[in-house]
């Protein structure tokens, strides 16, 4: 007798073949063009997410975690915000659409990447200060005594 | 704020193992768990059926079906199974289905990543399929983690007119939903029953038996209702940084928006403008008052007219935002112009048919736009002349441009040159 791989749930079976009767109606519209290209970025995102990006920001994390110890938070949020400002702005921030945008707008490209290093200033700020204040009350709300 | 532990049983690993992600102790994160992921995942599920209907609702809102110059996807067959006539009412509907589209999209972000980095230790798992149904649901994930980036990614690229992608965006993003879409439908079926279980009956403390849940948990740094605060910050941050380019009043706040902080000019024509003159190769020789004519034909003929012959018709006014597919617009703008149902009756038409118009511009995809016939009819639909009681800036479509309540901004030709009525 042959071995063969276990059939699993036939509900889910059934389900995900409709799923990809739909997705594969839809997917060879979607590769008519350049389909190389095109399925490069739709499998791509997901491996560049999986195995760079993710991991990046993971190992990012954790060499902070080992910088500023019990107090990571007070770094971690406002660089992960400022960070996350960045991944999605990107292309304004850096610049690389200044042409296209400031001839089809008629808007300034310059002022983002001032603006998303204000706003980072300001987020670091913040967290300083709230650091510094829950500092003074945590030392005021200590007991006196010595040992 | 630290959680309490729980004695656990760790599996017997050798240390090299947990050098590789396929083994469980490899996860060390305490945040990880059916809780966090269900959570994030129950908000996705809302806020992508968001983002997917006003969509197609935006699709819709170029009446596709009316003229193959307004479908950039023409091979959409079944996909186009629910268009319907987009109307003029409320005149603010594409504004708003688009705002939000967009909007929400951003605000998605934070979220989308929380999530994926929720489930990322299901992606290492060994053996790589223990079913058929296992092995398919897998190829499934990759079609729901790829369309969901694929989508997010051409999305926020094109609002920053960074057109990198392979392709013009329309049937990228169109198609593209869809294949997402045929995996996202699947994959609710298959864990929304999961999902609201976890919610209902799970307290955020207590202990969770689930393969997300690391076995050997590294000291926790925050908690998991912290951690869904940093998630929600996220958003909150990139929401108040961009919602303003939805609003004239409130544009100062869109300090990272493609469309904010600030108008491209002072004064009655200052508001925001998609493409300028320069961009779409307008020559300013074609739109003198010497030079220019339009040129309107129907039923009973061509007929061409000067900008002054023009002044000469009744000219009426009505106040309409610009709101562009790229999720930014203007509040109501004061127009004044000819009716575009009296232009149809001036080559014959008492009751109004469709038009095509026809613009100077040399370039863009939509130098040709198709109205259909209700859109035509509508009162407010004009060919302006003056916005906000100046003549037209050669931006803005100076010598004339089409207006129509609630069309989303490249349907409103600028520097029209020719409109032809009749049934498209």
């Amino acid at each position: 007798m042959r071995l063969r791989p276990p059939l699993g749930s036939p509900l889910q079976i059934l389900l995900l073949a409709c799923s990809f009767a739909l997705a594969g109606y839809a997917g060879v519209r979607l590769l008519d063009g350049d389909w190389f290209e095109i399925a490069l970025w739709f499998v791509g995102a997901a491996v560049l997410h999986d195995l760079v990006l993710l991991p990046l920001y993971a190992a990012a994390d954790r060499a902070l975690g080992a910088a500023a110890g019990r107090h990571v938070r007070y770094v971690r949020v406002p660089a992960g915000l400022s960070a996350l400002l960045f991944l999605v702005w990107f292309p304004l921030i850096t610049g690389r659409v200044e042409e296209r945008y400031s001839s089809g707008t008629g808007l300034s490209p310059d002022g983002f990447l001032a603006r998303w290093l204000l706003i980072t200033a300001v987020l670091f700020g913040a967290s300083a200060a709230l650091f510094v204040l829950r500092l003074r009350r945590a030392a005021k709300e200590r007991p006196p005594t010595v040992h | 704020m630290v959680r309490e532990r729980f004695p656990r049983v760790y599996p017997a690993y050798g240390r090299g193992m947990k050098r590789s992600p396929f083994a469980p102790g490899f996860w060390r994160s305490p945040l990880r768990g059916p809780w966090l992921t269900s959570v994030l995942g129950v908000v996705l599920l809302g806020g992508i059926t968001v983002l997917f209907v006003t969509g197609l609702v935006s699709y819709a809102a170029y009446n596709p079906d009316l003229s193959p110059v307004n479908d950039k996807t023409p091979d959409k067959g079944i996909l186009g199974f629910y268009l319907f006539s987009w109307p003029t009412d409320p005149h603010w509907l594409y504004r708003l289905n688009q705002g939000v589209h967009v909007t929400l999209g951003i605000t998605l972000i934070p979220v989308l990543l929380a999530k994926l980095w929720s489930v990322v230790p299901r992606l290492f798992t060994l053996p790589p399929a223990r079913s058929l149904a296992h092995a398919l649901e897998r190829i499934s994930l990759l079609l729901l983690v790829g369309g969901a980036l694929f989508e997010f990614v051409t999305g926020v690229l094109n609002v920053q007119l960074d057109y990198i992608f392979p392709g013009s965006f329309y049937p990228l993003h169109f198609y593209g939903a869809w294949v997402f879409f045929a995996a996202f439908l699947a994959h609710v079926a298959l864990k929304t029953p999961m999902a609201l279980r976890n919610l209902r009956h799970m307290r955020e403390s207590r202990e969770e038996k689930d393969d997300l849940v690391s076995p050997d948990p590294a000291e926790p740094t925050v908690s998991r209702r912290g951690a869904l605060w940093f998630v929600g910050g996220g958003s909150l941050l990139l929401f108040a940084t961009s919602v303003g380019q939805n609003f004239d009043g409130l544009r100062w706040t869109a300090l990272l928006a493609p469309h904010g902080p600030a108008d491209p000019g002072d004064g009655p024509n200052g508001f925001q403008i998609n493409k300028t003159a320069a961009y779409a190769g307008i020559r300013p020789a074609d739109t003198t008052d010497e030079a220019w004519r339009l040129v309107v034909t129907g039923r009973t003929g061509t007929v061409r007219l000067s900008r002054a012959e023009l002044l000469q018709l009744p000219l009426h006014s009505a106040a309409l935002p610009i709101a562009c597919v790229e999720g930014w617009s203007t509040s109501d703008q004061w127009w004044r112009g000819v009716r575009l149902r009296d232009l149809a009756a001036l080559v014959g038409y008492d009751d109004s048919p469709d038009v095509l118009v026809e613009s100077l511009q040399q370039r863009g995809a939509f130098r040709r736009a198709a109205l259909r016939a209700n859109q035509v009819a509508d009162p407010r639909s004009l060919l302006a002349l003056f916005v906000n009681g100046e003549e037209l800036s050669p931006d803005h479509g100076h010598p004339a441009r089409v207006i129509v309540p609630a069309a989303p901004g490249v349907l409103n030709t600028k520097w029209v040159a020719r409109m032809t009525f009749g049934d498209l």
